[in-house]
């Protein structure tokens, strides 16, 4: 009988550590700080967009009045271009401004990964040292904002955007008069 | 004493030892564990007020305040419902920044404000403290407040 | 190609794994002879294609192969090659292959010197390992492939944590691992045992010498990673009873019993039971101990990122292990009655009170440790356990048990005969008390009420150790090996000891607010800021401080603390500085701007402190010198 001890013991463990396991967090509800707040505001150089002449550089006030997602990106991030492929048919669905921030990355291997993948983004500005990344409470690329007409942050993803989470986390969130407001004008 | 005896007295030494160490453990336990609260639990007076405990949320942006030159620091913790005044006097762990998730140890004056005595640090910058997680998600149904909070 | 190739090895090495369970364990059962001798082929097969796998991960890392995804997420080319080398157990998926390489080399270690063993038992023995291994190869290849592919390729990689950059935590994996899967063997002895219904002194003197060079393993892993978190958190602790922490702890705490249990049923042909539940106990929690860290169960700040379906596979697996040894205990463990008796004050009763004293010890690490996860799991709130209670709780099984082994060294087996001794018992009391009131007085003065218990019960385990050696040497016998490293691992346990009360009583620590030029006074040496300038390292750049420390208005050294900041991962780092001395550690840390001028500027002395480091690896020398003995290689007669 005294031999069974021990395996009653542990059978008492495993049953806690079950609930444990359906209790411990997971990775991907780290939630944003930012969340609900005024995004940062930044003016920054512009590596690439779609007006011509290319201004020189961008201001977020210029977004103010319009959603629109903020894409955080490098050309040494591994994931990002993982995510490429979805900002692309992002950028064709036409719903949202898509705006890149080239984190702490070189411009001219930015515009080479442009110019060989495609080039989703309405504009794309440079954030050298990081600065603005860090604003943002950026802690890995990629990362995926959803910004409202007022310059609040609505959501943030981490990690590469898929169909899924553009569906039902960024479309979703939109006020059902705005997604036209997006592709109005672009910016 | 016959071996068998001597054996009977060692065995219910053991015994009691051993349960007696059970005891202790059991009751160091129960004396020296830090409860986690989240500021709305402190705020509705849930806390006891002069014991130490955890106090976990996120560093509210802005209220931040040193008294230049010195190391003692003022801050708020918030989980986005209600705020709790902290004071610490000491060197803060890297990852200490507004906006961000953070634990302190400490204990709850009668004013209201948190004396911290530590203030956790993590490694890793992909981290919110889990409890801390927790409490903000099940505030607010696990989806964050959106537009401004009060 | 290449990581094709590993990933290919990996999935044949568990079909070998597959094979050689099985025949090692159907073979004895069944009696066929040539199912039993294709184990120990398939055993070598296996370490061969484990290390292929290995070396595979390896060679991406270092040709910077990243189009795979966990060298991408990892490691950057800017990295130095040893780091690169190191960064294939920075994370999960690597360590994962690490730990089931190791487990593979263990096996082949058994398979190579299980020579002179009966050939179903050592058959038995590798089956039960290559069960174990084949869980740990299927949740790398379910859960945790590092082999998997990035499409297209990443110009360069995420960087390896630059907390991970680092020597002492470059091997600090490898040295836990090669401890927590090492007693892998002794479980698998006594899984083999078992399931033969037979265990007597020849089965523990096969078994010593596998548990005690484990055993050791663990002891320098676990100095390792304490040493780590001393100079490069930047908190200049050495110790924070956190779960990854106690959980390394908890399986040194029963190896360490299962070691002298060992002895007892080697020696006398006692405790067989006892000594095959502390087996099965040992390499448990080390299972355990993965479980907690990869799972998110428990929070940590040593963790990596959690993933809590890993943890469903690493609990089913630990259900099948631990629940089938168990199963396998409670049926035929009552079989291996001991009979004989022994007397009170007899090495039996020592060793027996050491056992005791051990498993309540890391019984107690072990209700701490859990108590936060089953709060939660039934719902009492969300609670932290912490030094408060781990430090008193731990002190009260250990303190007596570092006394009870300065008596028991001078003990005899089965005759309970220490009044022979009394004189020399007393003499290294005095000794020993005396030495403590040297120091006391003499030199760092009071401190806590422990302090001099602590002392004293240090220089007295050193001084007894030495007692029987000397003695033997004085009669002219020859010290064995066995003898030499007891000794050793005992004297390392009285360093420990000792060093730790010197570091818990009189470490003097202070943040310091100081503007350059100015100075504040630590203890009895004066900290003074004498300027900041940048610097740059290969991969970050820096904000480096110049502090002098001062003694009674001398200077003693000048340190260099830095707060760094990595530029792949953005993140800051704060690099402390420390000067080592034999006596005591100065320590300085750069904290933040303050405003008016002045940072923050965290400063400590620690006497001692590198003592006990060392004496863990005393301990760990005296376990390797141990298991050489002449006496383990002799083949064994019969089971």
């Amino acid at each position: 009988m005294k031999y069974l001890i021990p395996a009653g013991v542990f059978a008492l463990l495993v049953v806690v550590l079950a609930i444990g396991i359906q209790r411990a967090p997971s990775k991907n509800v780290i939630p944003s700080a930012l969340i609900g707040k005024p995004a940062p505001t930044w003016s920054l150089p512009v590596i690439a967009s779609n007006q011509s002449p290319t201004p020189a550089s961008f201001d977020s006030e210029r977004l103010r009045g319009r959603w629109f997602v903020f894409n955080v990106w490098g050309t040494w991030c591994p994931e990002c271009k993982v995510e490429h492929p979805m900002l692309l048919e992002m950028a064709r669905q036409k719903k949202l401004p898509l705006i890149g921030l080239d984190w702490k990355d070189d411009d001219a291997a930015a515009r080479r990964w442009l110019e060989s993948l495609g080039d989703p983004y309405d504009v794309v500005v440079a954030d050298r040292d990081g600065r603005t990344a860090i604003d943002f409470g950026v802690y890995g690329a990629p990362e995926t904002f959803l910004i409202d007409d007022r310059g609040v942050v609505v959501y943030k993803h981490v990690g590469a955007m898929n169909p899924d989470v553009w569906q039902r986390e960024f479309l979703a969130r939109l006020p059902t008069a705005a997604p036209s407001d997006g592709t109005q004008g672009q910016p | 004493m016959t071996p068998r005896r001597r054996r009977l007295i060692l065995v219910s030494g053991i015994v009691a030892g051993v349960a007696l160490a059970g005891f202790l453990v059991l009751r160091s336990l129960q004396e020296n564990v830090m409860f986690f609260y989240d500021p709305t639990q402190v705020a509705v007076g849930e806390a006891p007020i002069g014991q130490r405990f955890r106090l976990g949320g996120m560093v509210k942006p802005g209220s931040v305040q040193r008294t230049a030159g010195t190391l003692r620091l003022a801050f708020v913790v918030t989980d986005y419902k209600r705020d709790v005044p902290v004071q610490y006097e000491g060197v803060v762990p890297d990852l200490f920044r507004e906006n961000q998730g953070v634990v302190a140890h400490g204990r709850l004056g009668t004013d209201g404000v948190f004396v911290a005595e530590e203030i956790l640090a993590k490694h890793d910058e992909n981290y919110m403290p889990p409890e801390v997680a927790r409490a903000i998600k099940e505030k607010h149904g696990g989806v964050m407040p959106k537009g401004p909070t009060p | 190609m290449i990581p094709e190739l590993g990933h290919f090895a990996l999935i044949l090495a568990m079909l070998v794994a597959i094979v050689q369970s099985a025949f090692g364990l159907a073979g004895p059962a069944l009696q066929r002879e040539r199912w039993i001798a294709a184990v120990r082929p398939a055993v070598t097969m296996q370490f061969l294609l484990q290390s292929a796998a290995l070396l595979a991960l390896m060679f991406a890392f270092v040709s910077n192969d990243f189009s795979v995804q966990y060298v991408a997420q990892n490691s950057n080319s800017a990295l130095p090659v040893v780091y690169r080398v190191a960064a294939v157990w920075g994370a999960h998926e690597g360590s994962l292959l690490l730990w089931g390489w190791i487990l593979a080399a263990w096996t082949l270690a058994v398979a190579l010197f299980s020579r002179g063993l009966p050939a179903g038992f050592a058959a038995r023995t590798q089956g039960v390992l290559g069960l174990v291994s084949v869980g740990f190869v299927s949740f790398t290849l379910a859960t945790s492939n590092p082999f998997e592919r990035l499409l297209p390729a990443a110009p360069d990689g995420r960087d390896l944590n630059p907390l991970l950059q680092d020597p002492a935590l470059a091997s600090h994996p490898p040295m836990l691992y090669a401890g927590y899967v090492g007693f892998a063997v002794a479980f698998a002895f006594a899984c083999a045992a078992m399931i033969e219904g037979r265990l007597d002194q020849t089965w523990a003197r096969w078994t010593r010498p596998w548990t005690t060079v484990a055993w050791a393993f663990l002891s320098v892993g676990i100095a390792l990673g304490s040493w780590w978190a001393y100079y490069e958190l930047g908190w200049g602790g050495y110790w924070f009873w956190d779960p990854v922490e106690n959980a390394s702890f908890m399986p040194w705490l029963v190896g360490t019993a299962l070691i002298h249990s060992l002895a007892v049923t080697e020696k006398r042909g006692l405790f067989k039971s006892w000594t095959l539940l502390l087996a099965i106990l040992a390499f448990s929690l080390s299972l355990l101990g993965t479980f907690l860290v990869r799972s998110g169960v428990l929070v940590s700040v040593h963790s990596f990122a959690a993933d809590p379906t890993r943890g469903i596979f690493i609990l089913v697996f630990l259900v099948l292990v631990i629940g089938g040894a168990l199963a396998l205990y409670a049926w035929r463990a009552p079989l291996l009655r001991s009979t004989a008796g022994f007397e009170f004050s007899a090495r039996e009763s020592f060793l027996l009170f050491n056992n005791i004293l051990l498993v309540v010890a890391a019984a107690a690490v072990f209700a701490g440790t859990m108590a936060p996860l089953i709060s939660d799991a039934l719902g009492l709130g969300t609670l932290s356990v912490g030094k408060q209670y781990f430090d008193p709780v731990f002190l009260l099984p250990t303190l007596p048990l570092i006394a009870l082994a300065s008596v028991g060294i001078f003990s005899r087996w089965k005759r309970g005969q220490l009044a022979p001794h009394r004189g020399a018992i007393l003499f290294t009391l005095a000794l020993a008390a005396a030495i403590t009131a040297a120091l006391m007085l003499g030199v760092w003065g009071g401190a806590k009420f422990l302090t001099p218990v602590g002392f004293a019960l240090g220089f007295w385990l050193i001084a007894a150790s030495f007692v029987d050696p000397v003695d033997r040497l004085r009669r002219g016998l020859r010290l064995t090996p066995a003898i030499v490293g007891m000794t050793i691992a005992h004297i390392g346990l009285g360093v420990f000891v000792v060093s730790v009360t010197a570091v818990e009583s009189y470490t003097r620590e202070r943040d310091l607010a100081l503007a350059i030029g100015e100075s504040g006074r630590v203890g009895d040496f004066d900290y003074r800021l004498d300027g900041l300038r940048s610097a740059e390292g290969p991969n970050y750049d820096a904000l480096r401080g110049t502090v002098t420390v001062l003694q009674a208005g001398k200077p003693v050294v000048t340190l260099h603390p830095e707060k760094r900041n990595y530029w792949v991962q953005g993140s800051v780092m704060t690099e402390a500085d420390i000067h080592m001395q034999p006596a005591r550690d100065v320590f300085v840390a750069l904290g933040e701007d303050l405003g008016g001028g002045r940072w923050s500027v965290r400063a400590q002395i620690r006497p001692l402190i590198n003592y006990v480091w060392l004496a863990a690896f005393l301990m760990a020398i005296g376990g390797i010198v141990a298991a050489s003995d002449r006496r383990y290689r002799r083949s064994g007669e019969s089971v």
